[in-house]
């Protein structure tokens, strides 16, 4: 080999997040050039806020008599923020079955690269969606009541959650082995998880024992929360009920926590184990 | 560690479960050579590749490479190799400059090295055409050129590259040789993998036949053609009542016993002559007037190696192999 440039192991070595960061820009690539990743992530959201707003938008009445479409933007962004572990979940199944962990691996590169790389470009994925609705919603009638702090409490709330479903995600792809089975499980857990809660109904009109679980459902807080937040219908906060109910931003952020705490560490390890044989 | 040797190993063994799938394997690759590993699906070829390229851990033993120790350097070991898997695992939805691009920037050249780079190797491969088309638009061919040239991103001092033609059509694999010629003239250390001995004696110096997990025998290609019984001058007649006549030909001409295959209306025997004795038969079989079909030498085959050195045809062994390894099924 005869055009040699100075052999890698006598480079300075660069910061991790260098690499990270090519990684993650594979991934944004990778969004853009998958007609069906790039539907999930704008068509589906739109198409669900207009769906939901015009169909069932008569026929469902918002709690306090407010506007049902402003009722519907919180759990609909909190639906697209969940579902939002699936794509991390495929990237991750699709690098295994098709050899490129493989190849990252006989790389110099840290072990937690690929890892860091496709959460940050999954971090970086959600905000699409989120603008993207936020745009439909305000077309559509809906609006922020509330002051710009806590709009931005909002967002940033938002933006946490995506991140912790990214370990969620993670999780899932390293513990399945196929895109398929990826799928399969997202819609038998996950799409079901997002139903029982406040998402498009405020609880207390589903029957025991989904009331309950509803009312406990991270998914129904979430919503909740950005309700309150945005000053929106339902997101008046309950006199009496569920703590949940009465807290919703704090039970969120605990379940924030929790899902990172305990889904980071179990996830890294799974995905570490899948790898290595 | 000899610093003649670009990668040793001492009795490495993995296991998957309860399957051996290397059973305490050696090796030596000196600096500047080639050497194939040769044997069928599951011999245990591809476990040998993932341990000595720190993809994954072996369960006993040792080996360096390019210095580096595999268990405690794994880091030492990716600076100085390139890897192309047996599924040329480029990226679809990259294309082919940003493939090599990318792993230019994880080799940390930098941006604008990497780029440079990624062209270099696109002209030299003769990808400069189609190297910002999408890999997904590639052929069979082209992915194994773009692979190979991303092996080479880093100017590794060993490169492994796992069946580097499996699934490749004749035209694309004799591309592809020619370009792996060009890479051994110019001196790098090769490990490769293959099923054909062809291909092994084609582009390496050693060959290292496997078999479930184990080496099963050592040497350069003619040494090893020599065990197997080396060429075979085979004749097909055009009509059934010649091949008595024409299989008497044969030994006369090779001076060894031929086998007669009646169905095939086929006769073959062993010779070390080359032309002159092809020439000789062929013009025996003229002055008769026997009819021919077919008529020349062949090389052996893995088939043949196998079937001198096991006992097995390769398609039992792979079947045997494969029932002791089923992560590869899962593959």
């Amino acid at each position: 080999m005869t055009d040699v440039p100075a052999p890698a192991s006598a480079r300075p070595r660069r910061l991790i997040g260098n690499d990270t960061w090519v990684i993650a820009r594979r991934g944004l690539l990778h969004m853009r050039r998958q007609p069906e990743a790039l539907t999930d992530a704008t068509i589906q959201p739109i198409m669900f806020v207009l769906l939901f707003a015009f169909v069932f938008g008569g026929a469902i009445a918002a709690p306090g008599g407010g506007s049902y479409k402003e009722f519907l933007m919180g759990g609909i962004f909190a639906q697209t923020i969940v579902f939002g572990a699936f794509g991390v979940a495929l990237a991750l199944a699709n690098d295994r079955t098709n050899g490129a962990i493989d190849r990252f691996n006989s790389l110099p590169i840290a072990r937690s690269t690929v890892l860091g790389g496709h959460a940050v470009a999954s971090l970086l994925k959600s905000l699409l969606p989120i603008v993207l609705m936020s745009i439909t919603g305000l077309i559509i009638g809906w609006r922020i009541h509330a002051g710009p702090a806590q709009a931005l409490a909002a967002y940033a709330l938002m933006i946490g959650f995506s991140f912790a479903m990214i370990w969620v995600g993670v999780l899932l792809g390293s513990l399945v082995s196929t895109p398929e089975a990826v799928q399969g499980i997202g819609f038998v857990v996950i799409f079901p998880l997002t139903f029982i809660a406040s998402t498009f109904v405020p609880a207390h009109t589903l029957p025991e024992p989904l009331r309950t679980f509803a009312q406990w459902n991270p998914v129904s807080t979430l919503s909740a929360s950005l309700r309150h937040l945005f000053g929106n219908p339902g997101g008046t906060l309950p006199p009496a009920g569920p703590w949940p109910s009465q807290h919703p931003i704090a039970y969120t952020l605990v379940w924030m926590a929790a899902i990172v705490l305990l889904c980071a560490p179990l996830a890294v390890r799974a995905y570490q184990r899948t790898i290595s044989t | 560690m000899s610093e003649a040797n670009a990668i040793e190993a001492r009795g490495l063994v993995k296991r998957y479960g309860e399957k051996l799938a290397l059973g305490g394997f050696d090796l030596d690759v000196p600096r500047g050579s080639v050497c194939a590993l040769l044997g069928p699906n599951g011999a245990g070829k591809t476990t040998a590749v993932r341990l000595l390229t720190t993809l994954t851990a072996p369960d006993a033993g040792t080996a360096r490479v390019a210095g580096a120790d595999i268990r405690t350097d794994a880091l030492g070991v990716r600076r100085a190799i390139g890897l192309a898997a047996q599924d040329a695992t480029v990226d679809e939805l990259l294309t082919g400059r940003e493939n090599l691009a990318m792993i230019g920037e994880l080799h940390q050249l930098g941006r604008r090295r990497a780029r440079t780079r990624a062209d270099e190797l696109l002209e030299r491969f003769s990808l400069a055409d189609t190297g910002r088309k999408l890999v997904k638009d590639y052929s069979g061919g082209m992915r194994r050129r773009l692979d190979l040239a991303a092996t080479l991103v880093a100017e590794p001092e060993v490169l492994f590259l796992d069946e580097p033609t499996t699934g490749l059509d004749p035209r694309a694999r004799n591309e592809l040789w020619e370009v792996l010629d060009r890479l051994v003239s110019e001196g790098a250390t090769v490990l490769l993998t293959t099923q054909y001995l062809e291909e092994a004696d084609r582009l390496a110096d050693d060959i290292v036949v496997v078999d479930h997990g184990r080496e099963i025998a050592r040497g350069d290609a003619s040494s090893l053609k020599r065990d197997v019984g080396g060429d075979q001058l085979h004749v097909i007649c055009a009509r059934e009542d010649d091949l008595p006549e024409a299989a008497a030909l044969l030994e006369r001409a090779t001076g060894a016993s031929a086998s007669v295959d009646r169905s095939a209306r086929s006769a073959a025997a062993p010779t070390a002559g080359g032309a002159a004795t092809v020439a000789a038969f062929a013009g025996e079989l003229a002055a008769r007037g026997i009819a021919v079909e077919d008529l020349g030498l062949r090389q052996p085959t893995l088939d043949d190696v196998f079937l001198t050195l096991t006992g097995l045809p390769p398609e039992d062994a792979a079947v045997l192999a494969d029932a002791r390894r089923p992560e590869e099924a899962l593959r």
